[in-house]
């Protein structure tokens, strides 16, 4: 069953062509990276996704709910870890108290910050503070997650925590597409990939389709990005 | 002139100051914080309207403002005097006062809203909060910690100002001080009076630092 159906997403800023009808789906359970270069559409595709951008045209299908995981981790500051999570369950979905606490401890433990949840963000690194957004996103039990470059602000040395923990909500089968510079990464973890250029997708498929030898615009786009 | 009798001489004049001061507070921050939304609107006539508004409340002196509002019904509509409320005196100063500094509370609001980063209206958005909800759980607080500095300064500057009352013959304080000076030929009320303003600036400035101190305990 797909969770996702993108069906020939348009998009223009000014006279600018950022996405020429886009188009692809997402299973449960599958794991989607999206690559490329910068300015190819990829962010803006996925803001598209998460109704942060409106589409010019084409259609956008979810058959359950999305969480999404930013750049820049967005926390609210003036809420501590565990307010952070819990906040939206209890005032948009108005669950159970007890049962949101619960899952929200589980999920910092999860993330390995069980002893955080009265801290600040400001008190946080920044790897920890994309583990708090994570853990957000998850708290709200979406189907699927959205990441944009969720390693793209962080310091090189931190980057391996927030990749181990995507990769381990990979192993528990967690529905994701994942925009990513990060190429070993991005073919290691997704059962599919996009490589986009100039609004288009260039290449879909399995990463090892992708990423194949022959495949003449992926190899020169990872060539220059040395990875 | 002994300074128990001073002080007792100038008491009702403290009280109108204290009156304007807060009635002035009360009404414009709220205000001020409409006048802000209206600053910010997409709806370009609102929009201007509201920044000529701004300008206007800027750019003349506020004693010119307070003698507008009181003798404008005479001047502009030809309501005969008699006819308006005993205290409408006191109600021009309040009227003046407040919708004077809803204007720069607006623009210092504008300032502290427009610093959020869009972030964080994705983030709520995102989670699935209502845009009250987005604002007052998510942006109004941090709002408040950006603004509070600037508030401050304002609120010192109202202190002060509720001298320009005198203007219209309402008598505060200052009114007061100015009378017993020259009736008593003395300096001793004007000290008085300078006394007063410096101690309710003193607690005003305590009162509002304690405030900057509660919202230490995050940082944006």
């Amino acid at each position: 069953m797909s969770l996702l159906e993108v069906k020939n997403l348009k998009k223009t800023f000014g006279n600018n062509e950022v996405l020429k009808d886009i188009s692809f789906t997402v299973d449960k359970g599958e794991v989607l990276g999206i690559i490329g270069p910068s300015g190819s559409g990829k962010s803006t595709l996925l803001r598209c996704a998460t109704n942060l951008e409106h589409q010019d045209s084409g259609t956008i299908k979810y058959n359950g709910t999305f969480g999404l995981v930013f750049q820049n981790f967005n926390l609210f500051p003036h809420y501590s870890v565990l307010k952070n999570i819990i906040d939206a369950p209890l005032v948009v979905q108005k669950r159970d108290k007890k049962e949101v606490l619960d899952k929200a401890r589980e999920l910092l433990k999860k993330m390995g910050l069980a002893d955080k949840e009265n801290a600040y963000p400001y008190q946080l690194s920044g790897g920890q503070q994309q583990r708090v957004s994570i853990a957000r996103a998850l708290a709200m039990n979406p189907d699927i997650l959205f990441f944009d470059e969720p390693t793209s602000a962080l310091d090189p040395e931190l980057t391996g925590e927030i990749l181990k923990v995507i990769r381990d909500l990979a192993a528990d089968h967690m529905t994701m597409v994942i925009v990513t510079h990060e190429m070993n990464f991005a073919r290691d973890v997704s059962d599919k990939v996009i490589f986009m250029e100039n609004g288009v997708i260039d290449s879909y498929g399995t990463p090892d389709e992708v990423f194949a030898r022959e495949n003449n615009r992926v190899q020169e786009f990872i060539g220059r990005f040395g990875n | 002139m002994s300074l128990i009798r001073l002080i007792q001489e100038l008491s009702s004049g403290m009280l109108v100051t204290l009156e304007i001061f807060f009635l002035t507070l009360i009404f414009s921050l709220p205000l001020g914080l409409l006048v802000s939304f209206g600053r910010m609107s997409k709806f370009t006539p609102l929009r201007l309207v509201v920044k000529v508004y701004i300008s206007i409340m800027r750019g003349t002196p506020l004693m010119l403002q307070l003698m507008v509002i009181y003798f404008g019904p005479y001047f502009i509509f030809k309501v005969n005097m008699s006819n308006l409320p005993t205290n409408y005196r006191f109600y021009a100063v309040i009227i003046g006062f407040v919708i004077n500094y809803a204007a720069y509370f607006a623009e210092i609001f504008r300032g502290g809203i427009e610093s959020i980063p869009e972030g964080q209206y994705e983030a709520a958005k995102v989670l699935g909060y209502s845009k009250a909800q987005t604002f007052f759980r998510i942006i109004l607080l941090q709002v408040i910690k950006n603004v509070l500095p600037s508030v401050t300064n304002e609120v010192i500057t109202l202190v002060k100002d509720t001298s320009l009352a005198f203007v219209i013959a309402v008598t505060e304080m200052f009114t007061l001080a100015k009378q017993l000076a020259s009736a008593e030929v003395s300096m001793t009320p004007y000290i008085a009076a300078g006394v007063f303003y410096y101690v309710f600036n003193y607690v005003v400035a305590f009162i509002m630092e304690k405030c900057e101190k509660k919202l230490n305990y995050f940082k944006a």
